[in-house]
C-alpha cells in the first residue's frame, strides 16, 4: 500500500484512478463542475419548454410533441430541483470550492480525498435517480420544487405523484447525504490545512465564503434529509406526519391528523439557508474579482467576513418569511420579518463594500470583472425586492406571484450565475491552462445580463398585476389576459437569452483546445492559486508547502516594485 | 484613515490550527491510503478527530430535525373533519420498557468496553516505536479483545432492538397506528442504522488489526469509532428518554 | 468598455424604474377596506428601495466608467476601507429596514391578530381539487355538520363539500359555487381544504389567504366597492391549478339578502 507521501508525490496512473475514481480534488472540482453544466443546460432547456407553453399552448415541437398541463407542472418542479441543487449548490460549492479552497489555503488536498470521491458520485446518483423520474410512468412529479404536502404525499393527487415523487425525494435525500459529506471535508480542511502564515483573517474572501457555506449545508441538509425521511415514510408506510385527513378524488385516504405545515417549516428551516449557500459562493467569488480587476485591496475584508457570519447566521432564523400566508401563527410572523429585514443590512454592507472597491481604482475589463459586476447589479436588483416580500403586510397582494419569482431568481438563480460565469473565466486559466476567449466572452456577457433583465424584471410587474406563480395558461382567469403580451415579450427574450449561452458552451471547449496559452499569473493576482503552475500539479505546489506573508488583496501597495503583492511574496522593508 | 483589514507585514502569526505548513506535503489524505510515516500521525488523528466532531454535527441535525417534528406533531392539534373541533390524536404508546432497559445496558457496557479498547490500541501506537528497537521487549501486546467484544455487544444491541420493534408490533402498534408509533420506529429505527454505521467501522479496525496495518492507523480509526460510539450511546438515552416522555 | 457599461447599467436602471413609476402593470384597483394601509405601506417601501435601487445601479454605473484603467496616469487609492463609513451605512440600513417593518406592522395586526367583529357574515370557504366552494349559515347563523364521507365533488354544492344533512344546523345552510357579499360589511372567513393547500387570493381585495386541509383558518375583510372580482388558486394544488378560479360579486345588503333567500327558497 502507497503511503500518503508516495500518493502525492507520484500521481495516478491510468485513465479510471485519474480521470473517473480520482481522489485528486482538482479532478473532483471539475467532475462536479461538468455535472452541473450538465445540469444547468438541462435545467434551461426545461424553463424554455415552460414559457414556450405558456404562450403557445397547442404548439408541436419536434421530438417532444404538445406540450401538457401537467408535464408544464413536472418541467417546472424538474426546473426548480435541478437548478437549486445539482447547479446553484453544485457548481460554486462543490465545483470551484473543491478545485480552489485546496490550492486558496495552501493545501496539498482536501482533508479526506476518499469521503470528497464518495461525496461526488453520491451526488452523480442522485442527479440519475431525479433524471429518471422523467422516465417512469406518470412522469416526474407536478408538486414543485418545495414539494408542499399533502400535494407531494399524495399518490393519488396527480400525474407524476406516484413512482415520479419518490424519485425526486429520493434523489433529494441522497443529494443531502452526499452535501453532508462535502460540507464536512470542506469545513475540516480550511481549520485544519492551512499553509503556514495563513491564519483565518488572511484567508482570501472566497474561502471564507466556502467555508461559512459549508457550515450552513452541514446544519441545514441534515434537517432536509430528516423531513424528507418523514415524507418517504408517508407515502410508502401510510404514517400521517404531514397528512391530515384528506379526501382525494372522491376517495378518503388513510392518513389522519398531519400537519401540512411541518413540512413547510422543516422545508424552509433548509430552504432559507440554501438560498445562502447558492449565494454565498459566488459573493465570494464577486469581492476576490473585483479587487483583483480593480488593483485596490477589497474594501473593509472584515467587515466583509462579519457580513458572510451574519448572513449565515440569521439566515437560520428567517425561514418563516415563506409562511405568511401559510396559516402561521401572525405573531410570529411578525417576529420572522423583523429578522428577515435585519438580514437585509450584511447584505447591504456587502454591495456598499463592492461599491467602496470600485471607487478610485483602475478598472481593467476582461470578462471575469464584467460578470462581477453584473453580479453586484444583479445582487442589487434581485436584493431590493427582498424588503417588499419581508413584510407580511405586502406579502398579502405579492405573495406566490411572479414578483416572488422574479425576486428569487434575480438573487439566487441569475446572480449566482453570473457567479458561476466569473468563476469561470477568471479561473479556466488555472484549470486548462488556456485563456478564454475574450471577445466572445463579451458578447456572451452583455446578452446575458440585457436577456436576464429584460425576463425578470417584467416579472416584478406581472406580480404586482397578480399574476400567480406556476400558472401554464393566463386565459382560464381573465383579469390575467391583458398581461399575456409582457408573457409572450418575456418568452421571445428567453430563447435569445438561453441561444446566447450555446457562445460560453463553444468559448469553453473551443479555448480548452484552441485559447492562447496562459501563464502562471495571467490576471496579476495575488492568492495562493496564481503562485503555483498552471494548470496546478498533483500535489498543488510541486512538493514544497507554501508559506503566506501577506493579507489576501494586496494591490497598489505605496513604495511596493509592481502593483500587487502575492501572499507568497517575501515580507520587504518596502512592503510595510 | 481607520483600517479595517489586516496590515501587511504581519510579524508574529499564529498559524492555522496545527501550523500545517511544517508538515511534509502529505498533508491531505485523512482517510487516504494509510500513511505509514509517523511524523503526520498525530496530525492525521487530530484531523479525524475534527472531522468526526463535524459529521456527528450533522447526523444530531438529523434527529434534532426529528424532535422538533415530533414536538410539532404532538404539540399542534389537526380539525376534526365532522365536527369542526381541533383534536389531539397523539396515542400513548405501551413500550416495552424492561427490554428497553436491558439494550440501554448492554449499549452502556459496550461504550465501556469501547473506550477499554480505544485505550488498549492508544497504549499500542504509543509502545509501537519502543517495541521496533532491536531487543527490547515490552511485553504481551495482545491483551484482552475488547473490540471484539464491543461489536458483539453492539450486535446485541441492534437485536435487542429489532426484538423491541417485534414487541411494539405484537402489541398493537405498527409504524401507522399512531403519530405516536411513527415516531418510535423512526428514531429507534435511524438510531440503528448510525449504530451498524459504527459497528461497520469497528468491524473494519478489528480487521484491520488482524491485517497487520500499521497500528498508526488502526489507532485512528478506534479512536474515532470509539468517540462516535459513545455519542451514540449517549443519543440513545436522549432518544429513550424523548420517548418515554413523549409516549 | 467603460462606457458601454454606464450606459447598459443605466439604462436598465431607467426602464426598470419606469414601468414601475408608470404604474403600466400595477396592483389591480383595490375596492377593500384594507387596500389604503397596505398600498401605502407598498407605496412608501417603493419609493426607498427605488431610491436605494437608483443610487446603487447609478453609482455602479458611474465608478466602472470613471475609475477605468486609463494607463499609468490613474492613480489607485490604497484603503482597506473605511470604519466610520462602515458604521454609518450600517446604521442607516439598519434604521431605513427596521422601521419599514414597524410601519407596516400596526396593518398587519389589523389584518390578521383581531378577529373579525361582531355582525360579519359567516362565510365558510373550501378549496378542492379544482373549485372553490362557499357556504353561508343561514339564518341560524351556525354551519352544519360535515363528513368526509359524504363527499361528492361530481354532485357540486352541498355534496361537494359532504354537508350532513341530518344535523339541523345543517339544514338551512348554503353552498354555492359563487360567492356573493355584501358591501362595506365585513365577512368572516372560515378557510378549510378538502385535498391539498390551495390558497384564497382575491387581488382587489387585497385578500390571500393559504386554506390549509387539517386547518379552519379564520379571516376577515370588508369590501368596500360594489361589483365583481376574480378569485384565483395561488398555491400550486395540482394539474387544474391555473383554471381554479371563482367568482366574487359584491351586492348591496337587499341584493345580498335577496339573493340568499333565493338559494334557500331552491334548497326546499
Amino acid at each position: 500500500m502507497a503511503t500518503t507521501a508516495a500518493l502525492h508525490a507520484h500521481a495516478p496512473q491510468g485513465f479510471i484512478r485519474k480521470y473517473i475514481f480520482s481522489l485528486d480534488h482538482k479532478v473532483i472540482g471539475l467532475q462536479y463542475y461538468f455535472l452541473a453544466l450538465v445540469a444547468v443546460f438541462v435545467g434551461m432547456a426545461l424553463s424554455l419548454l415552460m414559457r414556450i407553453h405558456m404562450i403557445w399552448p397547442t404548439a408541436v415541437l419536434p421530438l417532444i410533441g404538445e406540450i401538457k398541463p401537467e408535464t408544464y407542472l413536472s418541467l417546472l418542479t424538474m426546473h426548480g430541483t435541478i437548478m437549486v441543487f445539482f447547479v446553484l449548490t453544485t457548481a460554486p460549492q462543490g465545483g470551484f470550492g473543491n478545485y480552489f479552497l485546496p490550492i486558496q489555503i495552501g493545501a496539498p488536498d482536501m482533508a479526506f480525498p476518499v469521503l470528497n470521491m464518495l461525496s461526488f458520485w453520491t451526488t452523480f446518483v442522485g442527479f440519475v435517480v431525479l433524471i429518471a423520474a422523467f422516465f417512469v410512468s406518470g412522469g416526474a412529479p407536478l408538486h414543485g420544487w418545495t414539494g408542499y404536502t399533502p400535494l407531494s404525499a399524495l399518490p393519488s393527487a396527480g400525474p407524476g405523484e406516484q413512482l415520479g415523487a419518490d424519485l425526486w425525494i429520493t434523489s433529494i435525500a441522497i443529494f443531502c447525504i452526499a452535501s453532508l459529506m462535502g460540507a464536512l471535508n470542506f469545513i475540516t480542511t480550511t481549520l485544519d490545512l492551512r499553509a503556514k502564515g495563513m491564519s483565518m483573517m488572511r484567508m482570501p474572501l472566497t474561502c471564507w465564503a466556502w467555508f461559512i457555506t459549508a457550515i450552513l449545508g452541514l446544519l441545514a441538509f441534515g434537517v432536509l434529509l430528516s423531513a424528507g425521511i418523514l415524507l418517504l415514510l408517508d407515502r410508502n408506510l401510510g404514517t400521517s406526519f404531514y397528512v391530515p385527513l384528506v379526501v382525494v378524488n372522491g376517495q378518503i385516504m388513510a392518513h389522519k391528523g398531519g400537519s401540512p405545515l411541518l413540512w413547510q417549516h422543516l422545508f424552509w428551516f433548509f430552504g432559507h439557508p440554501e438560498v445562502y449557500i447558492a449565494i454565498l459562493p459566488g459573493m465570494g467569488v464577486a469581492s476576490q474579482i473585483l479587487s483583483t480587476f480593480s488593483r485596490k485591496p477589497i474594501f473593509g475584508y472584515k467587515a466583509m467576513v462579519y457580513a458572510i457570519m451574519a448572513i449565515g447566521l440569521l439566515g437560520f432564523m428567517v425561514w418563516g418569511h415563506h409562511m405568511f400566508m401559510s396559516g402561521m401563527s401572525p405573531y410570529s410572523a411578525f417576529a420572522f420579518s423583523v429578522m428577515t429585514m435585519a438580514i437585509g443590512v450584511p447584505s447591504a454592507i456587502k454591495t456598499f463594500n463592492w461599491l467602496g472597491t470600485l471607487y478610485k481604482g483602475r478598472i481593467r475589463f476582461q470578462t471575469p470583472m464584467l460578470f462581477a459586476i453584473g453580479f453586484v447589479s444583479m445582487f442589487v436588483s434581485g436584493g431590493l425586492s427582498g424588503p417588499f416580500l419581508a413584510q407580511p403586510v405586502l406579502d398579502i397582494p405579492l405573495h406566490d406571484t411572479a414578483f416572488v419569482v422574479a425576486h428569487f431568481h434575480l438573487i439566487m438563480g441569475v446572480a449566482a450565475i453570473f457567479g458561476i460565469f466569473a468563476a469561470t473565466y477568471y479561473w479556466f486559466p488555472k484549470m486548462f491552462g488556456r485563456m478564454m476567449n475574450e471577445t466572445l466572452g463579451k458578447v456572451h456577457f452583455f446578452a446575458t445580463l440585457i436577456g436576464t433583465y429584460c425576463i425578470f424584471m417584467p416579472m416584478h410587474y406581472l406580480g404586482l398585476a397578480a399574476q400567480p406563480r406556476r400558472y401554464s395558461q393566463f386565459t382560464e382567469v381573465a383579469y390575467l389576459h391583458r398581461l399575456i403580451p409582457l408573457n409572450e415579450f418575456i418568452t421571445y427574450v428567453a430563447i435569445i437569452t438561453v441561444a446566447a449561452q450555446f457562445i460560453f458552451l463553444f468559448n469553453l471547449f473551443w479555448s480548452m483546445k484552441k485559447g492562447a496559452k496562459a501563464s502562471d499569473n495571467p490576471w496579476e493576482a495575488t492568492t495562493l492559486e496564481w503562485s503555483t503552475a498552471t494548470p496546478p500539479p498533483h500535489d498543488n505546489f510541486g512538493g514544497h508547502t507554501p508559506v503566506v506573508n501577506h493579507g489576501p488583496y494586496e494591490y497598489n501597495v505605496p513604495g511596493a516594485p509592481r502593483d500587487y503583492i502575492m501572499q507568497t511574496d517575501p515580507v520587504t522593508a518596502e512592503a510595510h | 484613515m481607520a483600517t479595517l483589514s489586516p496590515t501587511i507585514a504581519i510579524k508574529d502569526v499564529r498559524p492555522g490550527r496545527g501550523g500545517a505548513g511544517v508538515r511534509p506535503p502529505a498533508g491531505g489524505g485523512g482517510d487516504g491510503p494509510e500513511g505509514g510515516g509517523f511524523s503526520d500521525y498525530g496530525a492525521r488523528l487530530r484531523r479525524a478527530r475534527l472531522g468526526l466532531i463535524v459529521g456527528l454535527t450533522s447526523v444530531l441535525m438529523i434527529f434534532v430535525g426529528f424532535t422538533s417534528a415530533l414536538i410539532f406533531r404532538q404539540g399542534v392539534p389537526t380539525l376534526d373533519e365532522r365536527t369542526g373541533q381541533y383534536i389531539h390524536d397523539w396515542l400513548q404508546v405501551n413500550l416495552p420498557i424492561p427490554l428497553l432497559l436491558v439494550n440501554t445496558f448492554i449499549l452502556l457496557v459496550s461504550s465501556v468496553t469501547m473506550e477499554l479498547a480505544r485505550r488498549q490500541v492508544t497504549r499500542q501506537a504509543a509502545l509501537a516505536p519502543v517495541r521496533s528497537i532491536p531487543g527490547v521487549s515490552v511485553g504481551d501486546e495482545r491483551g484482552f479483545p475488547w473490540l471484539y467484544v464491543t461489536v458483539v455487544l453492539g450486535l446485541g444491541f441492534l437485536a435487542g432492538q429489532w426484538m423491541a420493534w417485534r414487541e411494539l408490533a405484537d402489541r398493537g402498534f405498527s409504524v401507522a397506528t399512531s403519530p405516536s408509533s411513527s415516531f418510535v420506529y423512526l428514531l429507534t429505527g435511524t438510531h440503528a442504522v448510525h449504530l451498524a454505521g459504527g459497528l461497520v467501522a469497528l468491524i473494519y479496525s478489528s480487521a484491520a488489526a488482524l491485517l497487520h496495518k500499521p497500528v498508526e492507523a488502526r489507532r485512528i480509526a478506534v479512536d474515532v469509532t470509539g468517540w462516535y460510539w459513545h455519542v451514540m450511546a449517549f443519543l440513545w438515552i436522549y432518544l429513550f428518554a424523548l420517548l418515554w416522555f413523549t409516549r | 468598455m467603460g462606457l458601454a457599461l454606464l450606459v447598459v447599467i443605466w439604462l436598465i436602471t431607467f426602464f426598470s424604474t419606469y414601468f414601475f413609476a408608470a404604474k403600466t402593470w400595477y396592483l389591480p384597483t383595490g375596492m377593500s377596506a384594507a387596500t389604503a394601509g397596505i398600498d401605502h405601506q407598498f407605496a412608501v417601501t417603493f419609493l426607498l428601495m427605488g431610491i436605494v435601487f437608483v443610487l446603487a445601479q447609478g453609482a455602479l454605473g458611474l465608478f466602472v466608467w470613471r475609475y477605468r484603467d486609463q494607463g499609468a496616469a490613474t492613480r489607485v487609492q490604497y484603503s482597506h476601507g473605511n470604519t466610520k463609513l462602515e458604521v454609518l451605512w450600517t446604521t442607516l440600513t439598519a434604521i431605513m429596514f427596521i422601521g419599514l417593518n414597524l410601519m407596516g406592522s400596526p396593518i398587519w395586526a389589523a389584518e390578521r391578530f383581531a378577529p373579525a367583529q361582531a355582525g360579519a357574515v359567516p362565510v365558510e370557504v373550501t378549496g378542492m381539487q379544482f373549485a372553490w366552494y362557499f357556504r353561508y349559515a343561514g339564518v341560524d347563523g351556525k354551519f352544519g355538520r360535515t363528513d368526509p364521507k359524504l363527499q361528492d365533488a361530481s354532485a357540486g354544492n352541498e355534496s361537494a363539500i359532504g354537508l350532513d344533512t341530518t344535523d339541523p344546523a345543517a339544514k338551512d345552510d348554503v353552498v354555492t359555487g359563487t360567492m356573493y357579499l355584501p358591501v362595506n360589511r365585513e365577512v368572516d372567513l372560515t378557510l378549510r381544504a378538502e385535498d391539498v393547500i390551495h390558497s384564497f387570493f382575491v387581488p382587489s381585495m387585497r385578500f390571500k389567504q393559504d386554506a390549509v386541509p387539517g386547518l379552519a383558518i379564520h379571516m376577515h375583510f370588508t369590501p368596500t366597492q360594489t361589483g365583481d372580482y376574480e378569485i384565483a388558486c395561488a398555491e400550486l394544488c395540482g394539474l387544474g391549478h391555473y383554471k381554479m378560479h371563482g367568482m366574487l360579486h359584491v351586492v348591496s345588503q337587499e341584493d345580498f339578502d335577496k339573493w340568499l333567500a333565493a338559494r334557500e327558497a331552491e334548497k326546499q
